[in-house]
């Protein structure tokens, strides 16, 4: 996989707290066998209740790094949730904190989800809502977000940031290459040898 | 020589393969349960990738979410769920993974069939493409929610990348008050370490009032640790769990049985046991406990007022107003009295034979409020037929509710079972989220299935304690 070290990109403000995954893809559009067709759903009730919902304000139409705030994402372990994301064109995240069945499976699809403290985030929002086109670049080497002048230091599990900026985040070439060890282990399992464990 | 490792770090370090360059664990998986809605891409990513299923003896597949409850005769009036349950026919077939369908009687809930079948066990890593795969915990397991593309990585490698979590035992001691549930001992928890309080943690639950709880009611309370945050949680295997497993389909038998017995107790937490953090909560304070907002967090006990804005610290305060605006509910107000227009029994929460059982107390020689549409949803073809049996569905009938087949309903409403417009339901489901029950303006009130009973009787949210005999309790 490409490494990913850098996401440049202008930013949706959505600075609210425990945005959970039916939010952001609401269970009536699970009914599917491919995420194909997804994006246009993402935040669907939440924007036809809002009508200056980010997702549908002119200003955010070409932004794809979403800001958000504490548990992002908790809720359902649907991977539809960060499909959804990523279809509708978001390639990162930057919030406070993220629920961890949604961060693992933002790292999967190769979609940051980066942490700031919450100060930063609410300057990082009003300099989006006041300037939307600015460029934001998060740089997951340097571990810094920057946005016009202003530079925030950046958190994110170590292991998910070196998964991504090394291009291993898909997970499953690496988990294939321990055969040997996988029938190694289930080899020594109580439950799978009729519990001889003496 | 004593084990001070508590009994998630050893059935980690049984499980663990190796450690990846990343730092995380492969660790592997000893049960995978799997479903209609997070598995056909999945199986799509094997077929793009020409894999196969690397242990298909250790998958078993139900049907639950899109699963109608009225009529369940195929094909589906709803041609997108029909797809949906074609494709996991399909996809087990072809892989060979065992499915419980619709024309057997071991399909139903995956978190309510995988225990009664005897497929969880203790000691066993267990994932699911679903967030409550937590509930499996209740016998001494990891169980763990995940992704898609981790099912995925599961069916072809049985194992996957994981980050070993902390642990934080969460004791609740004492005694549990007369009409006070497992369902009000998960919301209580949460409610005192917050919806996102668990981030980072894997949960043990100890003490008395768990020592007491019966299977069904610790897989309650483990169900929902996902609401607070907790990647999984768990209770100790004891001789509860043992009893509970012996004689299971899918259980060892013989002496077979007592081995494993031997070796489920080894496991548990001992003495010595060490933790990340300690929380201990007096289990005798606990009331009946109801949402009133928009996440499971926000809640009170049926006797209390809702919270004023200016009681809570200022981060927390946008929440709390963004959910008194959505329910229409009013700070400083009393939740007991707050109408309902649904009540919905089931879910993998609640969907047991016990919570039936205890809904069914309080429904007995009632009969549901004008204007008031209640649903009770067994969670599996095994507790329809028990209940059945033990004459359940006919005190529920009497009494108005409607009596369904298996399936997660409206807990989060894939089927046709939904809330309309701006309906308000009293659930015994695991999340008041908003959009949850079907309807994007429609709001939920979490709370047992006694209280869910009693609310239906009543048309509004009462206090159980005062509708249940003092014999009966």
């Amino acid at each position: 996989m490409a490494k990913i070290e850098q996401v440049r990109g202008q930013g949706i403000p959505l600075l609210i707290d425990d945005i959970d995954t039916d939010r952001i893809i609401p269970a009536r559009y699970l009914r599917c066998v491919t995420f194909d067709g997804l994006g246009e759903h993402a935040f669907k009730d939440d924007r036809e209740q809002d009508k200056e919902h980010p997702f549908d304000h002119p200003h955010f139409q070409e932004s794809t790094i979403l800001i958000s705030g504490r548990n992002f994402g908790c809720g359902s372990s649907r991977e539809h949730a960060p499909q959804a994301l990523m279809r509708w064109g978001v390639e990162a995240v930057i919030a406070e904190s993220y629920a961890e069945i949604f961060f693992g499976n933002c790292t999967s699809l190769g979609i940051p989800a980066v942490c700031l403290e919450r100060a930063d985030l609410e300057t990082l929002t009003s300099m989006v809502q006041q300037t939307p086109t600015l460029p934001i670049t998060i740089d997951l080497v340097a571990k810094r977000v920057s946005c016009g002048d202003a530079e925030f230091p950046l958190t994110m599990a170590e292991s998910a940031r070196s998964a991504l900026t090394s291009g291993e985040y898909d997970f499953l070439s690496q988990l294939l290459e321990g055969k040997a060890e996988i029938e190694k282990t289930a080899g020594q399992l109580p439950y799978l040898n009729h519990f001889q464990t003496a | 020589m004593t084990d001070s490792r508590n009994l998630f770090n050893k059935v980690w370090d049984n499980h663990t393969v190796r450690e990846l360059p990343s730092g995380q664990t492969q660790l592997f998986i000893g049960r995978h349960l799997i479903h209609e809605v997070t598995s056909p891409q999945a199986f799509e990513m094997l077929r793009e990738r020409n894999l196969s299923v690397l242990h298909p003896e250790l998958t078993f597949a139900t049907v639950d979410h899109i699963v109608p409850t009225d009529n369940q005769l195929r094909p589906f009036a709803d041609a997108l769920a029909e797809q949906m349950m074609s494709q996991i026919e399909i996809n087990c077939r072809e892989f060979g993974v065992e499915l419980f369908d619709l024309k057997g009687d071991r399909q139903g809930i995956v978190h309510v069939v995988g225990p009664e079948l005897g497929l969880t066990q203790p000691g066993l890593t267990l994932v699911c493409g679903d967030s409550h795969t937590s509930t499996h915990g209740a016998f001494g397991s990891i169980a763990l929610g995940i992704g898609t593309s981790q099912v995925a990585y599961v069916l072809s490698t049985q194992t996957l990348a994981l980050q070993r979590p902390k642990v934080r035992q969460i004791k609740v001691t004492g005694e549990l008050q007369p009409g006070v549930f497992a369902k009000d001992v998960a919301l209580h928890i949460i409610r005192v370490l917050g919806v996102k309080g668990g981030i980072g943690y894997a949960y043990e639950y100890s003490g008395e009032v768990f020592d007491r709880m019966t299977m069904e009611e610790r897989m309650t309370v483990c169900n929902m640790s996902i609401e607070g945050g907790a990647r999984c949680g768990y209770v100790n295997p004891d001789e509860t769990t043992i009893e509970y497993l012996r004689g299971r389909p899918y259980s060892p038998t013989g002496e077979e049985f007592d081995r494993a017995a031997e070796w489920w107790l080894s496991l548990a937490s001992g003495p010595d046991a060490e933790f990340d953090d300690v929380v201990e909560i007096d289990g005798s304070q606990i009331e009946p406990t109801v949402t009133w907002g928009i996440n499971p967090g926000q809640s009170v006990g049926v006797k209390e007022k809702l919270p004023t804005l200016d009681s809570f610290e200022a981060e927390e305060r946008g929440g709390a107003s963004e959910a008194f605006t959505f329910m229409d509910l009013h700070e400083g107000e009393p939740i007991q009295g707050t109408s309902i227009d649904v009540a919905f029994i089931g879910s993998c929460t609640n969907g047991r034979i016990s919570d039936l059982r205890e809904a069914a107390e309080v429904a007995r020689g009632r009969h549901v409020a004008e204007g008031v549409r209640a649903l009770v949803v067994p969670g599996s073809k095994k507790v329809l037929e028990q209940a059945k049996q033990e004459g359940l569905d006919q005190i529920f009938i009497e009494a108005g509710f409607d009596w369904r087949d298996a399936g997660c309903s409206m807990c989060l409403a894939m089927n046709p079972d939904k809330l309309v417009g701006r309906e308000i339901c009293a659930s015994s489901s695991n999340r008041n989220f908003k959009g949850r029950q079907g309807s994007p303006t429609g709001r939920t009130l979490l709370m047992s299935p006694a209280m869910v009973a009693a609310a239906a009787v009543n048309g509004h949210v009462v206090d159980v304690r005062e509708l249940l005999e003092p014999a009966a309790v």
